[in-house]
């Protein structure tokens, strides 16, 4: 599909652990590789009845080595897999209608929520963009759980041309948005939270920061987040995240020193 | 299955297995608990603790490499109060041996995070991380001159008595290691943990700057293990009484070995166990076996095995 691969892993009884935003962290290159550190993939969607039994369904583009040789395994190849990890979208207890926003891959791991969320009664619209038609990820099937789906690209090759935020605003406004689901780059979801809160809308954002383990023992991916006491602290976004609400997370200041 | 003696011994401190967790890659503990049980390792060395909250230095922090990794962490991390409040008891009541690890930007600032110890219940000893690579001021890292390294030492001595084992933990960036070592132990380190991060940079093509955001880290895996095997080696032989923490890329029991018979006492686990969390249970089985196999009766008939000199035959 586009730039991307669908890599389905058979992962058993654990797939009834997985949540929408839940990640699974991936042993490359297999033994001796110079790659010494796991790859971490958005978990796009679960099955716990396929006819093999639980799987997940990841959305990988081979850009890296890493992605690249997780791309090239064929049917029936084994996996060293971590699975699952981080925090999940929270989803509301009442049906209230909500807005799915993804920026280039980062769609992937909205469909398994669409889905959830829809089984729950939600009306779930949804906005993708990416700078070019080939980088948007948004298959047939998913839409069967979207009520509408909106497509920007930067260069106009497909749907509007132009970013996710360019009417964002008016949309939360006219479709009665509750929550705000987002995953992409940074710099969307910075964008995104300047005018949820300026609408005092939920947005629970899918952060990304270069991670070494996955499984909060490096101290690498860490955000600058708000703590109830109003003080900034470096979160990990692997086990406080990688979903977070972004309206805490101190935008300004990711890459900077505190 | 074959007896062997596994313990080892770092000053007065008794630990069952030579495994460690190296300062830095395990957090609070609890995260590695998730996995296996911290009471099963030889002891958890803690994340090296300040004084005061230190938020650390700026993202990306770190950069992947060929075998290998940098880090930019600059020590992050609660500070000492809220680290005996919160992090100890919770090591202790795991039943997991504790090193405590502790790094100052002056040498008072180490006294004053050694007094605090003094009187912690729990604790088998303590590492002075006196070559953390990723402070704003190189100056700062005391390791790099012998006669700031003494000084930290020393003060950290005299603030703690006699009780505690104190274990400096030393850059592999000098030109004399030798002596570096011989000046802390001289101040009163017990022991030594061999080797800190090397310190690297990665330039990004794309962007054509510098990839983390501290702009220079500590490069660690596989890539300076043979560095870190010379360092313990020529330490070893030169100081062959002191123990050594040796770490530096070690990944499976076979690298752990290759530590003990340069000459270390114990091995510290750090990067491997972020791309397998349960790499410090499998490298203290493989290691174990490795002896056994090779007729060692206990680890410490191992340690510096291959500083042995063979008896010359007179025909």
């Amino acid at each position: 599909m586009g730039i991307y691969h669908q890599i389905i892993v058979n992962i058993g009884d654990l797939a009834q652990k997985c949540k929408p935003g839940n990640f699974v962290a991936i042993k490359v290159g297999g033994d001796n590789s110079a790659l010494v550190l796991r790859r971490a993939f958005a978990i796009s969607r679960v099955s716990t009845s396929s006819a093999s039994g639980g799987t997940m369904e990841l959305i990988v583009a081979p850009h890296g080595q890493g992605s690249t040789w997780l791309c090239n395994r064929v049917e029936g190849d084994l996996i060293d897999i971590v699975v699952p990890l981080g925090t999940a979208f929270g989803v509301p207890t009442e049906p209230v209608p909500v807005l799915l926003v993804g920026g280039g891959y980062g769609s992937a791991p909205l469909f398994g929520l669409a889905e959830v969320l829809n089984a729950r009664g939600s009306k779930v619209d949804m906005i993708l963009g990416a700078s070019t038609s080939s980088n948007i990820y948004a298959p047939m099937e998913g839409k069967r759980a979207v009520n509408t789906m909106r497509i920007y690209t930067e260069d106009g090759s497909a749907g509007q041309t132009g970013r996710v935020t360019d009417h964002l605003y008016e949309q939360i406004k006219d479709l009665k948005v509750a929550v705000v689901y987002s995953c992409g780059p940074m710099s969307m979801l910075s964008a995104i939270t300047t005018i949820t809160k300026a609408l005092d809308v939920v947005h629970q954002c899918s952060v990304e920061e270069s991670m070494a383990c996955g499984i909060g023992i490096c101290m690498t991916c860490v955000l600058p987040v708000q703590g109830e006491d109003g003080s900034i602290s470096m979160l990990r976004s692997c086990i406080d995240g990688p979903v977070m609400d972004g309206s805490l997370v101190s935008w300004k200041q990711v890459g900077k020193t505190l | 299955m074959t007896a062997i003696d596994f313990s080892t011994t770092i000053g007065n401190a008794w630990f069952p297995a030579p495994t460690f967790t190296a300062s830095g890659c395990a957090s609070s503990g609890r995260e590695l608990a998730q996995f296996f049980p911290l009471r099963e390792m030889g002891g958890v060395v803690t994340k090296s603790v300040m004084s005061r909250v230190r938020p650390g230095r700026p993202t990306p922090r770190m950069a992947e490499t060929p075998s290998g990794m940098l880090n930019s962490i600059g020590l992050q991390g609660p500070g000492i109060d809220a680290f005996l409040a919160q992090d100890i008891p919770y090591l202790v009541e795991q039943k997991a041996r504790v090193i405590v690890s502790i790094a100052g930007e002056t040498v008072e600032e180490y006294s004053t995070l050694a007094r605090k110890l003094r009187s912690v219940s729990g604790i088998s000893a303590v590492e002075v991380n006196i070559s953390c690579p990723n402070v704003e001021n190189r100056g700062l890292v005391f390791a790099c001159d012998p006669d700031a390294s003494r000084r930290v030492i020393d003060g950290v001595r005299r603030t703690l008595g006699g009780e505690l084992p104190i274990i400096a933990k030393l850059s592999p960036d000098v030109t004399d290691l030798v002596a570096i070592a011989r000046g802390v132990v001289d101040a009163g380190a017990d022991g030594l943990a061999l080797i800190n991060t090397v310190l690297g940079m990665v330039i990004d093509v794309n962007t054509m700057r510098p990839q983390l955001g501290g702009k220079t880290g500590g490069l660690s895996g596989p890539a300076i293990r043979p560095i870190a095997v010379r360092a313990v080696y020529q330490v070893h032989a030169a100081l062959p009484k002191t123990p050594i923490l040796g770490m530096g890329g070690i990944a499976n029991g076979k690298d752990a070995f290759e530590m003990i018979l340069a000459g270390a006492s114990g091995v510290s686990i750090g990067t491997a166990s972020f791309g397998n969390p349960t790499a410090i249970m499998s490298i203290q089985s493989e290691l174990k076996q490795m002896l056994i196999d090779r007729g060692f009766k206990s680890l410490k008939d191992a340690v510096g095995y291959a500083h042995r000199v063979e008896e010359v035959s007179n025909e």
